[in-house]
């Protein structure tokens, strides 16, 4: 008795699972019915590949946690999140340094991108921006190419805008560009001038 | 049936409990209520194209804005090429003295705390100074004290611009934040009201700068006497 109720059970419980899928797919007996909702898989996976390419992309970042506290200078070769307290230098200078909500830094910052939640004292020289949100917290002086204060944050030092470095920008052209004159016999100011004259 | 209080006052057409001396205050009087009527608005500045006409055609100066960090003053300052120094003078004087406790602005101790924390710069370090409205805040001897250090932290020669009420018989006063959209208009914010420690009229602006070179007053429509004082 008990053995035959078994058997007729599951079948009505995976029917309902498969119905949606399997019948174009296999008229089969129940066997191959294991098989099917693997098949139902493999069609919803393009969909969510979506966020794992997205996962996939996102840099990586060194991260100090709010419990933690770092007292010495940090280099870092990654975008940095602080949410714990620092006493002593951060460097990332070419990388992005986030300073969450409930991070400190007593000490200066150099890095591309700065963004403040919380609190720094400190200088700050950003080469290409800082951001200073909403209750966040600034005491010191900052060089940046640009900035960014919400209402609601407190600043107090100075503001000095430096001029985003194209320096480097415009020596791998020039570094390129000796070529065009090995091939005719131009000098640098002519080399300079012939994009303008193409147009 | 239990309202909460706030929701409780809205009921009765009552403004709710009364704020605490030194908190940020409701308006109390009809008077105050229309001087606060427009809580934002954009308005030409005289004061402002006069300060900046001081300055104008210069570039790498040193200016100090004590209304605290806002973007658009940032911005605008630093697009023209000078170095901006910002403080918010009323924060860290309410910090400085507790609340905004007259009795405890008289304190030379904390006259000399809030110097240290406000305006402790080099003599001679600044091309400019945007007061805004805080002046009217000090009691008299903390502000002849922040007279005298403004009068030796700016270049002989610069400019600052304060606002002073025209109305001395208000009780309370709004204050601002002002935030500059071109050389002569300002994008004006009220904040909430506060209660001035003095009030003044000309002559009594003119004897507060006596020490400095000259003074400019233009009177706005909303009743604020825009000062520049070149020092």
């Amino acid at each position: 008795m008990w053995n035959k109720r078994r058997e007729e059970e599951p079948p009505k419980s995976f029917n309902p699972v498969v119905t949606p899928s399997a019948p174009p797919v296999t008229a089969s007996a129940p066997p191959p019915a294991t098989p099917k909702p693997v098949e139902v898989k493999k069609e919803i996976t393009p969909v969510s590949s979506t966020p794992v390419g997205r996962f996939e992309s996102v840099n990586s970042v060194n991260s100090i946690g709010k419990s933690v506290k770092v007292v010495g200078q940090i280099y870092s070769k990654e975008d940095l999140f602080v949410d714990g307290t620092v006493e002593g230098t951060v460097e990332a200078s070419e990388h992005k340094v986030t300073i969450g909500p409930h991070g400190t830094i007593q000490g200066n910052i150099k890095a591309r991108e700065v963004l403040v939640l919380g609190t720094i004292q400190g200088n700050v020289e950003a080469f290409e921006r800082l951001e200073i949100r909403k209750d966040a917290k600034l005491l010191g002086d900052i060089r940046t190419a640009r900035i960014v204060i919400e209402d609601g944050a407190y600043f107090k030092g100075s503001i000095d805008i430096i001029k985003p470095e194209p320096v480097k920008a415009s020596s791998k052209p020039a570094s390129s560009a000796p070529a065009p004159p090995a091939a005719t016999p131009a000098s640098a100011a002519a080399s300079a001038a012939a994009p303008e004259t193409r147009r | 049936m239990q309202f909460p209080e706030s929701l409780r006052n809205v009921i009765r057409g009552s403004r709710g409990r009364p704020a605490d001396p030194g908190v940020y205050r409701p308006p109390t009087s009809s008077r105050v209520a229309a001087a606060t009527q427009d809580a934002a608005s954009t308005r030409s500045s005289r004061g402002l194209e006069e300060f900046f006409s001081h300055i104008h055609g210069r570039s790498g100066l040193t200016l100090l804005d004590l209304g605290g960090a806002t973007q658009q003053n940032v911005t605008f300052i630093t697009d023209l090429g000078h170095k901006l120094y910002s403080e918010d003078f009323l924060q860290i004087l309410g910090e400085a003295s507790g609340t905004d406790s007259l009795a405890e602005q008289a304190n030379p101790g904390r006259i000399d705390y809030f110097l240290r924390q406000a305006l402790d710069y080099p003599d001679r370090h600044f091309d400019g100074v945007l007061i805004w409205d805080v002046l009217e805040y000090l009691a008299p001897a903390m502000l002849a004290a922040v007279i005298e250090r403004l009068a030796r932290i700016v270049r002989p020669g610069s400019c600052m611009l304060a606002f002073f009420h025209a109305d001395d018989k208000l009780e309370a006063v709004p204050y601002y934040a002002f935030r500059i959209q071109d050389l002569k208009t300002l994008h004006v914010t009220q904040q909430g009201t506060r209660k001035p420690a003095q009030l003044f009229n000309n002559r009594s602006l003119e004897k507060l700068f006596s020490k400095s070179e000259s003074v400019k007053f233009f009177l706005t429509k909303d009743r604020l006497r825009e000062v520049v004082v070149k020092a």
